[in-house]
């Protein structure tokens, strides 16, 4: 196995073994997407949304991504702590790949959000959703991939600051309007012009708009194919940034 | 070849109230299996310049050599040939024992059989072997200093680094340290770079002293020497020697800029 890939699968399981010793914090993720899926889902039922499919395909793709914003945002958090241990510099100072550092946390960041999904949209199955099997597979692909993006952007991020105090509310101050401005509650078609129009300047709209089109099954749009496009650029953009921190180190 | 060899290494920090000289030119050297203590006062540029060795911190002038590679064209081979012991270790405390030495040992690309052999082996060669299994937050102020160290020996480098390693231990956990430090020098001829604020410890550990006062080195010699020199007799105290170096007699202010 080359050293790269031996560095990442030796990070990734050292947090996922770091993830397993915390199943409540596994699962607590996934309380947030839920309530809304049990007290906010029965209200759209039969709402005139004027987009294709049920009130369901339309609601579990905002669900799904909303639960990678806010989970992948906060990854930074875990190297804040673990910079006031030393164990990044520690790190720092072998050889290991700067690249692994970080593509082994986001691996496992990406696994136990797609792994939330599964148990959302089983949820959501329960409660009356019906979609297409690849288009919930393909949902899934986005979660890791967005995931991937927002996590790298999040240790970037702690790993320039000092200070828990100091990274929560940027976070904030980023995943509130991001979630707002996507419409991953209510497409933003239903709105006036101008929030529609300022929506398209939001990258997390072209995700959402994908998968709610691959829970449709149409897969061949051009939905699909902004959302895949814009995804891809924005992980190679966030991960390029944070191997350039690790590379470069913080406090 | 000296084992540590330092040309004009300086570093400027940008800062919104205009550029810090942190480090304006250090030189020095060290040979083969020397232990060297690097003293100088609060904000004298010690901690910068151990990051810019340990290749933590990018040099803005100079240069230097590390078991014969190069700090800024080689810094893979400057990681592989020293291990660095930071002041607070660098442990997780929720992780056990065994764990960590054992990753630490494979992010410096030992194998996993390697990896698991060298772990019993440190923990026999430093008495970690009973606490192999426990949370490194279990461990007694002692047994967490020796895994630090342990955790910057697993790839036998030719270079350790140790910065301020006693403080916070008690006086017999001190004395223990002391010779775990002469005992990996004997045995595996490693050269040691210690910054220390204990002139005690200096005294009785260092071959060679390397005083730094406002980011230039003030000082050079064997602790006698330094003593003769500065303070007139050999028998003079390091303190006084140190004292009458960096010209100050009372605690200093700190004008560096915090860890950046």
């Amino acid at each position: 196995m080359s050293p790269f890939l031996s560095d990442t699968a030796l990070i990734f399981g050292r947090y996922a073994r770091q993830t397993l010793r915390s199943r409540l914090q596994m699962l607590f993720g996934v309380l947030m997407p839920l309530l809304y899926l049990l007290f906010f889902g029965p209200l759209l039922t039969d709402l005139p949304l004027s987009s294709a499919g049920t009130s369901w395909q339309l609601l579990v793709p905002g669900l799904l991504l909303q639960l990678s914003l806010f989970g992948a945002a906060f990854c930074g958090f875990g190297i804040i702590v673990e910079k006031q241990y030393g164990v990044i510099e520690r790190m720092r100072v072998t050889p290991v790949s700067r690249l692994a550092l970080l593509l082994g946390r986001v691996l496992r960041d990406a696994a136990l959000f797609v792994l939330q999904a599964v148990l959302l949209v089983l949820a959501a199955l329960v409660m009356g959703l019906r979609a297409p099997l690849a288009g919930i597979l393909i949902g899934f692909a986005f979660v890791a991939v967005l995931t991937a993006a927002l996590a790298s952007l999040s240790y970037a991020l702690a790993l320039k600051v000092t200070s828990p105090q100091e990274f929560g509310p940027v976070v904030n101050a980023v995943t509130m309007p991001s979630m707002l401005l996507s419409g991953l509650m209510l497409p933003m078609t239903l709105g006036p012009q101008w929030l529609d129009v300022l929506s398209h300047f939001m990258p997390f709209r072209y995700l959402v708009d994908a998968v709610r089109s691959a829970f449709v099954g149409s897969y061949a749009s051009s939905a699909m194919l902004y959302g895949v496009l814009v995804a891809l650029g924005l992980t190679a953009v966030s991960m390029a940034l944070c191997t350039r921190a690790f590379r470069r180190g913080a406090a | 070849m000296p084992a540590i060899s330092v040309s004009g290494l300086s570093r400027t920090f940008t800062t919104k109230r205009g550029p810090v000289e942190a480090v304006r030119g250090i030189d020095l050297t060290a040979e083969r299996g020397e232990i060297l203590g690097f003293l100088g006062p609060n904000g004298a540029g010690k901690t910068t310049t151990l990051r810019m060795l340990t290749t933590l911190l990018a040099p803005t002038g100079g240069s230097a050599t590390i078991a014969g590679c190069d700090l800024v064209r080689d810094p893979a081979g400057v990681r592989r040939a020293s291990g660095y012991v930071a002041q607070s270790g660098g442990v997780d405390p929720h992780v056990s024992v065994r764990e960590e030495l054992v990753t630490q040992a494979r992010l410096y690309r030992l194998t996993k059989a390697q990896a698991v052999a060298r772990t019993e082996e440190l923990a026999a060669d430093l008495g970690l072997t009973g606490v192999l299994d426990r949370r490194t937050a279990a461990l007694s102020g002692g047994q967490r200093r020796r895994l630090d160290i342990a955790m910057g020996l697993t790839h036998r480098p030719h270079v350790l680094f140790l910065d301020e390693p006693t403080t916070g231990l008690d006086p017999g956990s001190r004395a223990d340290l002391w010779d775990l430090v002469r005992r990996i020098r004997a045995e595996h001829g490693t050269t040691v770079f210690l910054t220390t604020h204990y002139l005690d410890e200096a005294d009785a550990l260092a071959d060679r002293l390397v005083i730094v006062d406002k980011g230039v080195v003030v000082a050079d010699g064997t602790p006698d020497a330094l003593k003769r020199t500065h303070a007139g007799s050999p028998d003079a105290s390091l303190q006084d020697t140190f004292l009458a170096i960096t010209g100050r007699d009372s605690a200093p202010k700190d004008t560096a800029p915090l860890a950046v």
